[in-house]
């Protein structure tokens, strides 16, 4: 993958003559020279200067060799990026899986952070990995780790992620879990060389359910798919409703029989199955579905027994980004993704626009490619991350998940944003979402 | 007969256009300020005598940053989804213009000299100067990602852009036209100032929660002013807009969603106050008298009016939706 040098068309539309705003930055030659050369040939006014020009840099070249041969090279940080391909099997045909779905996240964010290492002599790269389902992520992380790669991000099963972290240890190498929501990971199963930048399944429920108590919408009709990670979300929706005090009145468990998501038959069956489901439910506020895989939760809408809301894994989502989410000048991110790969960006691409940020800006502030500094530095007190969320995202020191808002969305706006008011805590009130420090069963090492 | 009532029919019109023109443009003394209301598409005049609005001005779409021409005749108006910066008479509260920002332009700062505005385009990461006689871009300066706040140094040689998601503050020789100094500082910096004598420049970072005061020589954050308020969690302390006290001795810093204006003594550092003001407070004007600042209150849609020498909010006034920037003028 091409080395991404934002601002080059900038450079060349000024031209050296015109501006020469690049020598104001403390930039190596190394990387600076392209950009002058270039230069040269757009700018018509330059022809005259061209040999004095050429001399005059060839002499300063010569000078920095000499004088600061470490401003020859800018400092690379090349980044492994290595994602499993999603389902295309989506009740919406607005929710299939972009070809470039998470690995355009992470492009942006290298962008965003070359378009900084421009001032900082710091230049970030990519290596991806897109792995097509039951490959082995274990192959290309050799590869890249005998490549000198030292940042993994990682969109993958919980298993693999497990392993990836584990076979990338000895060589000292960071790993960013931006996909994974798997509480395990966090908890029980932690690695001391692992970043979570999504949000777990326990933090997504606690948001959801903050909200659902605000509202005192606190008897909840609970829907759980068959597969094993709609039970592992139930049990984080089981666990939010003790914490918050809302009541599940019924849990009713919806088989995934098999088969496909298009048909041409229209919405026939589908209107009648879903009513018929969900009748003689005891009295409920809220149906909360459970439906990682996108068996049922997205035909609940409208379709109840019962005039409710649908929330969870329809309706109302807790997530951590939507293509339709504004605030706090996210609108600007948006169009920055829109406009390079034309389609909105998704919680997968920004998990992954996140992650790479995260590498970003502690380069930044470490000036360093190594991994220990890089993991220290996202660690310190005074780490934030600014994301569009309201707030400076942070890492919880006790399990290395990334704290962070939950925004609730219905896919057309975030309806609200968790935590929610009067949610208090002695530290930090995004430490109402998941497991907190004393409920920790992470010993990370 | 006909042609007299027709003079006297004349005469009337034209004292009707005199009476209404005078309202606008009041007695000697009387300044005026003028807010954005970002969502209400609309800016509202404030009489500073009355402390109330007389006018409410219908604008192009989102406005934000707002500045006003030297000789207080024109104002300069970001419209962030218009792409664009309307340029409006101040008398007579029209649309006389437009200037090219580029896309969702959102602060802009016009140079001491009165020639220049200074605008950051945070979709092409350039902070771009405009020659307002001319209404032509001059010069652009490829910034960091997000550019955003803009600052000019008191005599003109330096102009300071701040980028969001680079955490910098971009120090360009506005002479020489090239950037001389990239300086990080905590994450989102929103908003620049001089201070008085141009010895500091003071960078709010929103994220961040710090004011970082730079030395504009050396290049160097020589100091973080962080902010506490009890009961309030650090992360709702969300440092913006900054304006100095006219005779420079204390410094204001609008604090976003901690709904404050935290006083500064400039020369110690040290918070002096915690002014309550309305909700989501973002931008901070000083009338020409250094008497009264003005804060702009988001999610209240209100102003509210600070007694400088007392450090007292005296009042809030009612203005449009979203209220975002804030400037005021000598009349």
């Amino acid at each position: 993958m091409p080395l991404a040098t934002p601002g080059l068309g900038h450079d060349a539309k000024a031209g050296l003559c015109k501006g020469l705003d690049e020598k104001g930055l403390p930039r190596g030659m190394s990387t600076f020279q392209p950009k002058l050369n270039r230069s040269f040939h757009v700018s018509p006014g330059c022809h005259s200067w061209q040999a004095l020009c050429a001399l005059f840099i060839a002499a300063l070249a010569l000078l920095a060799a000499v004088v600061q041969p470490a401003d020859a090279d800018p400092l690379a940080v090349k980044v492994g990026v290595i994602h499993l391909a999603h389902s295309r099997e989506t009740i919406s045909i607005l929710d299939i899986p972009p070809a470039d779905g998470f690995i355009a996240g992470a492009r942006m964010a290298m962008d965003d952070n070359n378009t900084t290492g421009r001032f900082l002599d710091q230049s970030f790269s990519i290596v991806d990995a897109k792995l097509a389902p039951g490959e082995d992520p274990i192959a290309p992380l050799k590869e890249m780790l005998a490549d000198g790669v030292r940042f993994f991000i990682v969109d993958l099963a919980p298993a693999e992620v497990l392993a990836v972290a584990d076979a990338a240890r000895p060589s000292g190498a960071l790993v960013f879990n931006a996909g994974a929501p798997d509480d395990r990971l966090r908890e029980e199963d932690c690695r001391a060389n692992v970043i979570h930048v999504g949000p777990s399944r326990s933090m997504l429920a606690d948001g959801l359910a903050e909200y659902l108590i605000w509202k005192q919408w606190r008897r909840w009709f609970l829907v759980v798919g068959s597969h094993p990670e709609d039970q592992l979300l139930a049990e984080a929706y089981r666990r939010s409703a003790k914490k918050f005090g809302a009541k599940i009145v019924e849990e009713r468990v919806y088989q995934d029989t098999g088969g496909g998501r298009r048909s041409d038959s229209g919405s026939v069956q589908v209107q009648r199955q879903m009513p018929v489901f969900t009748q003689n439910a005891p009295n409920y506020d809220v149906l909360l579905a459970a439906d990682e895989n996108e068996v049922f939760a997205g035909y609940l809408p409208y379709r109840t027994w019962d005039p409710r809301p649908v929330v969870g894994s329809a309706g109302l989502r807790p997530v951590s980004w939507d293509p339709s989410h504004e605030f706090w000048g996210a609108v600007q991110l948006q169009s920055r993704f829109q406009r390079l790969f034309k389609r909105g960006m998704n919680a997968r691409d920004n998990q992954a626009w996140v992650a790479m940020r995260l590498i970003g800006d502690a380069a930044a502030h470490t000036k360093s490619a190594d991994p220990k500094a890089i993991h220290d530095d996202l660690l310190s007190p005074g780490f934030a991350l600014g994301a569009f969320k309201g707030q400076g995202l942070t890492v919880r020191d006790w399990n290395q998940q990334l704290r962070q808002p939950i925004l609730l969305t219905d896919g057309r706006g975030t309806v609200s944003v968790s935590p929610q008011e009067g949610f208090l805590h002695q530290t930090s009130t995004l430490d109402t979402l998941g497991f907190d420090r004393p409920e920790t069963k992470c010993k990370l090492q | 007969m006909q042609t007299s009532m027709k003079r006297v029919a004349h005469c009337t019109g034209a004292l009707a256009i005199m009476a209404s023109l005078g309202a606008l443009s009041d007695p000697v003394h009387a300044a005026t300020a003028y807010i954005t209301n970002e969502k209400g598409n609309s800016i509202s005049v404030i009489d500073l005598d009355k402390l109330e609005v007389t006018h409410t001005v219908k604008t192009g779409q989102r406005p934000r940053g707002i500045s006003l021409s030297k000789d207080d005749a024109l104002m300069f108006v970001a419209l962030g989804d218009d792409d664009t910066i309307a340029v409006i008479d101040t008398k007579t509260l029209k649309e006389v213009g437009e200037l090219p920002s580029g896309p969702d332009p959102e602060q802009l700062r016009v140079s001491r000299d009165g020639k220049y505005v200074f605008v950051a385009n945070e979709n092409d990461a350039l902070l771009t100067a405009i020659d307002i006689a001319t209404r032509k871009v001059v010069s652009e300066f490829p910034v960091g990602v997000e550019p955003e706040g803009v600052a000019v140094s008191p005599d003109d040689s330096i102009v300071v852009n701040t980028s969001e998601t680079t955490s910098m503050a971009h120090l360009i020789d506005w002479r020489n036209k090239k950037i001389v100094a990239n300086i990080l500082v905590d994450p989102r910096p929103r908003y620049a100032e001089y201070n008085k004598d141009g010895s500091e420049l003071w960078v709010t970072s929103e994220v961040g929660g710090t004011v970082s005061v730079i030395d504009p020589i050396g290049h160097v954050v020589k100091q973080k002013i962080a902010f506490e308020v009890p009961g309030l969690a650090k992360e709702q302390i969300q440092p913006v807009g900054i304006r100095f006290s006219a005779d420079g001795k204390l410094a204001f810093v609008a604090t976003g969603p901690a709904n404050r204006v935290a006083v500064i003594d400039a020369a110690t550092k040290q918070v002096l106050k915690y002014l309550l003001v309305g909700q989501r407070v973002w931008q901070l004007e000083l009338t020409p008298d250094g008497k009264y600042l003005l804060s702009t209150n988001g999610v209240s849609n209100d102003v509210s009016v600070i007694d400088v020498p007392a450090l007292k909010v005296i009042k809030s006034i009612p203005v449009g939706s979203f209220p975002w920037g804030v400037a005021i003028s000598k009349q």
